[in-house]
């Protein structure tokens, strides 16, 4: 059953990042993109971690993925990239290269070592079942790692002013002063063009 | 077969090769970041994999930290993305080589 | 006393420095008198010191003062320090004894010129680069004085320069003792590398202590005698000493006849435990160079008419005996004729001085006769040097230059005899000269303008003592005292100069006793029994007969036709001179313009073309900044893989 439903998600994973990375068309991509994570966060499922797995779905695809597609749809990226073309010579044979060297390194520590992969246990704390994982989540993170979750929430607090920040371009601020001077007439016109 | 720790470090060392090629080779910089979020849930996989292994909780709490962290890391890089496209539209990644000798 | 060895040096400096800054405010005779008076203070700390060091036993006679570190650079240290022996002490006895009286001269001679403090300016600042010379404890000080001396004798042989014969006369003497100073300097660079100091006491200790190849010592000394035959005017490098004759004669005395001369014989001296450990071949030739120069010049020295040019190569000559006397490890006698010689070469210069300043500047021998009855003083002195260097007992000169052809008698009977030819030369030319000057009818009477400068232009002298005469014709007269004091001293140091080593006995022989704590007892002992010396000195005595009586009968009695000796190749000096502006002009010229092309394309390309790989590479280089971020992250990309790779080869899996 285990057996089953790993080598199904296996393949869902594998071929939305393969649907990522070969498409032309970005909103694809994106698309491809919430395939993977899907598969993802039912592998997770199947390690125990349920929690995970739900805000894997939450976050990762219910939100980035979000926030791409309209990133996408702000800026009309369309036909900017021609695939066919590689300006930079020797590119695309080193990439491949590299990726399957990557692998063929972890693939081999892997193949090579000896009874899995080992480590200290970190807290004592066991994974606890599906059920139990939540609760015990919740405690390890709200009492022995509270620092960090405060440190991830002024963190994310930051990002969002530091987007909210970048993005606005009111002539005769601060911004526009910093970011762009240059072409502040053609900015309108594409901003109303990518408004339409 | 039963599937051991090992298959799920595989497949995430498969996901993360993928993640790294596509990385090098799209030059659409939204793409670029899609690749980059497959590489960092590749590094998930392995993390919770391990965490269910040993049966320790860190794996776990590393992976809720990344997923944080991936978060805004996405929110400002597309707001950085957004910034620098609006002034040219239609550019990728190989157009911006201002800082080039 | 001896600590006051610093003052030696210091009072000619202390006067180069006043005279510099005030030269010009200060008018004759105030700056002569000023720089004369540095001198004597030179004199008499001299003194001092020499009385503080007879109170000392013989073995504490050598003490070293430092003043200062000059050059701490790590492993090179050297310092400004002085070396207190009794051979320097000996020197500046003589350099600031010599120096004082020429100085006093000077005051005379020089009266009238328009440039009269810028002479004594440049005096003392010789005085004070001879004394930092003789006095350095180590080989750099020496080099400082070396250079230093070399500097002041252009800048006094060119002091008329407003006549480019003399500016040239400077250059060719700057020059050819610049060939001396590479040979000096590789030198210094070969004790430094092979003994790690260049203090002259610790050489020595190393040299005692340790084994340093032959080899290296053979080429040590034989590039000391190179620099040594640059300064001492040894052939070829002898030259520039003729043509220096174009300076002012107290120059001529101070420098070219007492000083400067003599610091290459100085140095040999000094270095006398390097000479030691040196083949034998490598002594033998500074030997025979030194006396094939004696020949050699005194030949020359036979035909020649300026009474400063006959000077010029006794000078040589006389160089020559004394490196003679270093090559047949004669150190002692080599400094024993080094005094005497300046005793009677200095009175001698002086003395052809007061003649020309007597003559209006003719330098002629052929307008000269019969001066005797007229400079009556300059006579007396001029005939007491003539005595003394040729040769005559119980003067100086014969006591020194015997000992020295008896060490040549022993080290080779060839070269004995070579020595002794060149004293009948000497006896015969100087003889030659006294009676052309001196004796005779007056030969300036006769047809023909005697108003005129000879070929170097000295100083026309205006207000003269006892002058009577009208304006146009030649009254020769005698000097005032400033001149002929200083004669009547070093005539008096020219009788007497012979007592400080008197063969007879170990008891007469003072000076030997006294530099002994300098020599190491390097001295080659002499094996030769009493009767061969006095043999020897007798057969010095009959060639300088010989030469004097050969002379009197060609010259005065003219019973001798003349033009036997007086050949035009002697006049030529042997068309070395000549021959030599030839070969550097032509072929010479030839090597040396590729030597600067060498220069230019390989040594300066080298060094630029070093900046131009540069920039090439980096012009290659350059373009992995592209500015692309795909590239970086392929660099990146390409980094971790190597990284993983090195990790996984390192562990054993």
């Amino acid at each position: 059953m285990e057996t089953i439903v790993f080598l199904i998600s296996a393949v869902v994973i594998l071929s939305g990042s393969l649907g990522v990375i070969f498409s032309k068309n970005p909103v694809h991509s994106a698309l491809f993109m919430v395939q993977t994570l899907f598969g993802v966060a039912v592998l997770f499922v199947l390690l125990e971690a349920t929690f995970l797995a739900a805000i894997q779905v939450i976050v990762y695809a219910g939100a980035i993925v979000i926030l791409f597609v309209f990133v996408i749809t702000l800026l009309g990226v369309d036909s900017a990239e021609d695939l066919k073309v590689e300006p930079i010579s020797g590119q695309r044979p080193l990439a491949v290269v590299l990726g399957a060297s990557i692998f063929g390194i972890i693939l081999t520590v892997l193949i090579a070592a000896v009874g899995g992969p080992t480590g200290a246990q970190e807290a004592n704390t066991s994974i606890g079942d599906a059920v139990d994982n939540t609760r015990i989540l919740g405690e390890t993170l709200f009492s022995k790692h509270v620092f960090s979750v405060e440190l991830t929430a002024l963190l994310l607090t930051v990002a969002v002013v530091g987007a909210v920040v970048l993005s606005t371009r009111p002539k005769g601020s601060l911004i526009s002063t910093l970011g762009g001077s240059r072409d502040d007439a053609s900015e309108d016109d594409t901003e109303e063009k990518g408004r339409e | 077969m039963i599937i051991t720790t090992t298959w799920y470090l595989s497949l995430a060392a498969v996901l993360f090769s993928i993640g790294t090629t596509g990385l090098l080779v799209r030059r659409n910089p939204l793409i670029m970041f899609m690749c980059i979020e497959l590489m960092l849930n590749a590094v998930n996989i392995t993390f919770v994999s391990i965490g269910s292994h040993l049966n320790d909780l860190g794996g776990q709490l590393a992976v809720f930290f990344v997923l944080v962290v991936a978060a805004a890391e996405v929110v400002v890089g597309l707001a950085l993305v957004v910034a620098i496209m609006r002034r040219q539209s239609g550019t990728n990644a190989d157009d911006l080589k201002i800082l080039g000798g | 006393m001896i600590d006051l060895v610093w003052l030696i040096p210091a009072f000619p400096l202390l006067g180069f420095l006043t005279l510099i800054c005030l030269g010009k405010a200060i008018k004759e005779p105030v700056s002569g008198w000023l720089a004369t008076i540095a001198m004597a203070g030179s004199f008499l700390s001299s003194l001092i010191v020499f009385i503080g060091m007879l109170s000392e036993e013989n073995e504490n006679r050598q003490t070293v003062f430092t003043l200062f570190d000059w050059i701490p650079a790590g492993d090179f240290k050297v310092d400004i320090g002085f070396l207190a022996d009794p051979l320097s002490v000996t020197m500046c006895l003589f350099i600031t004894g010599v120096g004082t009286l020429i100085h006093l001269y000077s005051i005379g001679y020089m009266h009238g010129d328009s440039d009269f403090s810028r002479f004594f300016t440049y005096l003392n600042l010789f005085a004070f680069s001879m004394l930092m010379l003789v006095l350095g404890d180590n080989l750099l000080l020496t080099f400082l004085g070396w250079e230093g001396v070399g500097a002041c004798s252009y800048l006094l042989i060119s002091f008329w320069f407003s006549n480019p014969a003399n500016a040239t006369a400077g250059k060719k003497a700057f020059i050819t003792n610049r060939v001396g100073d590479w040979g000096f300097m590789v030198a210094m660079f070969l004790i430094f590398f092979n003994f790690g100091s260049l203090q002259y006491l610790e050489i020595f200790d190393i040299l005692a202590s340790n084994q340093i190849a032959q080899t290296t010592t053979t080429f040590i000394v034989l590039m000391l005698f190179v620099g040594a035959m640059g300064k001492s005017a040894q052939f070829p490098l002898y030259l520039w000493l003729p043509d220096a004759m174009a300076g002012p004669t107290p120059v001529s005395a101070l420098i070219h006849a007492a000083t400067m001369v003599t610091s290459g014989v100085y140095l040999l001296t000094r270095v006398n435990p390097i000479l030691v450990e040196a083949s034998a071949w490598s002594t033998g030739l500074i030997a025979w160079v030194g006396a094939g120069t004696a020949l050699f010049a005194a030949s020359i020295a036979v035909a020649q008419t300026d009474i400063k040019k006959v000077l010029a190569y006794s000078t040589v000559s006389q160089l020559g005996y004394m490196v003679l006397a270093v090559g047949c490890g004669a150190y002692t006698a080599a400094i024993f004729h080094m005094i005497t010689h300046a005793f009677f070469k200095a009175l001698l210069f002086l003395g052809a001085g007061s003649v020309i300043h007597g003559m209006d500047g003719e330098q002629d021998l052929r307008r000269y006769g019969g001066l005797r009855s007229l400079m009556p003083i300059t006579a007396a002195t001029f005939i007491i040097g003539w005595l003394a260097i040729a040769g005559v007992p119980p003067f100086a000169g014969f006591w020194s230059k015997d000992e020295i052809l008896a060490f040549a008698w022993d080290k080779n009977p060839l070269l004995w005899f070579v020595g002794l030819i060149t004293a009948l030369l000497t006896a015969f030319y100087m003889t030659r000269q006294v009676i052309l000057t001196f004796f005779g009818k007056p030969r300036y009477l006769d047809a023909g303008d005697a108003g005129d400068a000879g070929d170097a232009g000295d100083a026309g002298d205006a207000g003269d003592a006892g002058d009577a005469g009208d304006a146009g014709e030649m009254q020769p007269h005698e000097s005032p005292w400033t001149m002929t004091f200083p004669l009547m001293a070093l005539a008096f140091l020219s009788v007497v100069g012979g007592l400080i080593q008197l063969p007879f006995s170990s008891s007469t022989k003072w000076l030997e006793h006294w530099l002994e704590p300098a020599m190491f007892h390097n001295e080659t002992h002499l094996h030769l029994s009493g009767s061969t010396l006095w043999v020897l000195a007798l057969l010095a005595f009959v060639s300088v007969a010989a030469g004097i009586g050969i002379g009197i009968s060609t010259y005065l009695k003219e019973k001798i036709d003349k033009q036997i000796f007086e050949k035009p190749i002697l006049n030529n000096a042997w068309y070395f001179d000549s021959m030599v502006s030839k070969v550097m002009g032509g072929p010479g010229f030839q090597v040396f313009s590729a030597v600067a092309k060498f220069d230019k394309r390989v040594v300066d390309g080298a060094v630029n073309g070093t900046g131009q790989i540069v920039k090439k590479t980096a012009s290659i280089l350059r373009r992995s900044q592209n500015g692309l971020v795909r590239t970086y992250a392929l660099g990146i990309g390409v980094g971790a893989v190597g990284l993983l790779i090195w990790f996984l080869a390192r562990t054993t899996i």
